[in-house]
């Protein structure tokens, strides 16, 4: 068995990330990091992501930054412009509103607006997610504004051998690519192949086959899902289950090989239903499936509020197991 | 207090001559825009730089053509000045396939890198993030290269010129952040939206020399931007030059003008830079009026030669809207 002779070991994605910026830095001069806190005089990142590059590579290629987003990106844009591989962190997703114009008028458009003349290939680094009780203004998934925005990329990989693969993909990415850190996945260890290469950026790991469901998720919230499904599998529901991994381009062939196969699908995801990216996944597959499916598509997703502080309602506003098994059930039920 | 510049270099003849000559380019190309424009040949809203041409001619003619500008929607005079070539500028303009983007970018968004014309935003305020990357890259490289930010008054109250000078100064970039100072943001007068009265009173703030610069004096423009450029190249870090000048056709072509009263435009074009600096060549004896006549008549040929080529090109295909989004082409 060729499974076999892969050297695994345990590591979370914190260290996943740590090890493909250490890769890539070394392989490719090129490859540059900027953000607040980044370099080892900060800390090494706010919660050590980027630990030991800036002692290993220098001060000029991984270089801490004022409290500046627009600068950050607006540094990031040029040097990628300029023939760099900039990797850059915006500390937490909600101060990408603090640079919304760098990202989406600049990097994401420079490309098509310059006729092709400009690349600007860099990644955007950026952490978040509900469950620490940090509210309203530091854990929002806004993977969808980014997604709607056409010219940039958007990752939200969940295990630590996704994170190392499909940063060193999107670091030698020709575009922008952001790639979403999700709180929990960067801490939880998992097996991880010790020689882990480059995973394609816009395509979906199918991670357990079922025959019954197909249930579409990415990010820390793949560990609920895992749970909910561990429950339908004893109830005798087989799910099939998908980790989207890119966001956008998704993966629409997977996607719908397994909806046509199953019948029903599924869309969990942390960000807010009202236009999430469930919304688009169920509408195109009810555009290409329609008739073939035997169940309306689900989605579950947080409430039309902002991520709440006190526990009982931040517990209350993320998708929960049962919320899953719940939905999984009735969908099942159908058709 | 503004600083006073203590070393002024001064252009030798053969250099006033180019500078001159930048600027009669800028003012041909301007005025057959507009020309084109009122015939109906193009359609798209056009900023023009009429009366503020010594700044980017005198800046450019201390340029190399690897150095880079980031520019804004008030822009083209900085390309022009950095000798980007008309017959792709204009197709651009005229909205096709030959265009230096290909038609997807238009005057607002100009590029063309062969030139140094690295970047043009339609955003107030977004060329100076941006510039600090290159210049930051130049860094890295190892080169003397310089990269110039244009952008205007109105710009230097929004977030992005303050994020930009603070980091530029703090990595000691190489950029210099010119600063048109046409009395205008949009149709706001200065004092009414810019708490300092002059704009490089705030270069204090990032701990980098800031100038006022007399913008519509070629000579003053090349003093202080000769300091500017040296400082750069020598690794000492940005400079900040706010350039005072006017623009003669308000904020968009075509608007009424009726927040500025017709008398203090008058005055102002009145001082227009061209004529003066033209007679000042020839009073110093640089060049006779036969021989200016001559550069005009060679640069109106070189735009008219540039509108007639963009006017024959094709229109960009509908597919064009499928490609350039990625590097590669997103499937039909």
């Amino acid at each position: 068995m060729s499974t076999d002779t892969v050297e695994m070991v345990k590591m979370n994605g914190l260290q996943a990330i740590n090890a493909a910026l250490m890769e890539a830095m070394e392989a490719d001069s090129k490859v540059l990091v900027l953000g607040e806190d980044i370099a080892d005089n900060e800390g090494g990142g706010v919660v050590g992501v980027t630990k030991g590059l800036s002692t290993k590579f220098g001060t000029d290629r991984v270089k801490s930054t004022p409290i500046s987003e627009q600068a950050i990106i607006g540094a990031a844009i040029g040097a990628a412009m300029a023939g760099y591989k900039p990797v850059a962190e915006i500390m937490l997703m909600n101060f990408t509103t603090v640079a919304m114009d760098m990202i989406v008028n600049h990097a994401a458009k420079l490309r098509f607006m310059s006729g092709g003349q400009s690349q600007v290939p860099m990644v955007i680094r950026t952490l978040t997610g509900a469950g620490n009780q940090t509210a309203g203004q530091h854990a929002d998934f806004y993977e969808a504004w980014f997604a709607h925005t056409a010219g940039i990329k958007v990752v939200i990989p969940w295990t630590p051998a996704d994170f190392k693969g499909l940063y060193l993909s999107a670091i030698q990415d020709p575009d922008p690519v952001m790639i979403i850190e999700s709180g929990k996945t960067l801490f939880v260890p998992m097996d991880t192949p010790v020689n882990q290469g480059p995973i394609p950026l816009g395509k979906a790991n199918v991670v357990m086959p079922g025959t019954d469901l197909t249930l579409v998720s990415y990010g820390q919230m793949m560990f609920t899902v895992m749970q909910a499904v561990e429950e339908l599998g004893k109830a005798g529901v087989s799910v099939e289950v998908i980790d989207l991994r890119t966001i956008s381009p998704w993966d629409k062939e997977t996607v719908l090989a397994s909806a046509e196969k199953t019948g029903r699908l599924l869309v969990v995801h942390e960000a807010g239903k009202n236009f999430g990216p469930g919304a688009e996944i169920a509408a195109t597959v009810q555009e290409e499936l329609f008739g073939k499916l035997k169940a309306p598509v689900g989605r579950l997703g947080a409430p039309y509020c902002s991520v709440p502080f006190a526990k009982k309602l931040e517990d209350a506003f993320l998708v929960q197991p049962p919320a899953i098994i719940a939905e999984a059930k009735r969908l099942a039920a159908m058709g | 207090m503004s600083q006073t510049l203590q070393n002024r270099a001064s252009p030798d003849a053969a250099t006033q001559l180019d500078i001159y000559r930048r600027m009669i380019r800028i003012e041909r190309n301007d005025d057959a825009t507009r020309t084109q424009i009122r015939r109906g040949r193009i359609t798209a809203p056009y900023y023009s730089a009429r009366g503020q041409e010594c700044i980017p001619a005198g800046i450019s003619s201390l340029l190399n053509d690897d150095d880079k500008i980031c520019t804004i929607y008030r822009g083209i005079q900085d390309m022009v000045a950095k000798n980007m070539p008309l017959r792709p500028l204009w197709a651009e303009i005229c909205g096709r396939v030959d265009g230096t983007c290909k038609g997807k970018g238009g005057p607002m968004h100009l590029t063309h890198p062969e030139t140094g014309v690295m970047v043009t935003t339609g955003i107030v305020g977004s060329s100076m993030p941006i510039a600090n990357g290159f210049a930051w890259a130049s860094l890295l490289d190892g080169t003397k290269q310089v990269t110039v930010a244009y952008f205007g008054d109105g710009a230097s109250n929004i977030g992005a010129f303050h994020e930009a000078l603070n980091l530029a100064s703090v990595w000691k970039l190489p950029v210099i952040f010119v600063c048109a100072n046409n009395g205008f943001a949009e149709h706001t007068r200065y004092e009414n939206g810019t708490a300092v009265d002059q704009i490089s009173k705030r270069a204090i703030g990032y701990g980098m020399p800031g100038y006022t610069v007399d913008g519509n004096d070629p000579l003053d423009v090349y003093a202080h931007a000769h300091a500017a450029i040296e400082r750069a190249r020598a690794g000492e870090g940005p400079t900040l030059l706010e350039c005072k000048t006017f623009r003669f056709m308000g904020h968009v072509f075509g608007d009424a003008d009726g927040y500025m009263t017709k008398e203090e435009k008058a005055e102002a074009m009145a001082k227009d830079p061209l004529p003066l600096f033209r007679q000042k060549l020839i009073d110093d004896g640089v060049a006779t009026a036969e021989q200016l006549d001559a550069l005009t008549a060679e640069i109106e040929a070189e735009v008219n030669d540039a509108i007639e080529y963009a006017m024959s090109c094709e229109f960009p295909s509908d597919d064009e809207l499928r490609r350039d989004v990625f590097a590669e082409e997103i499937p039909a």
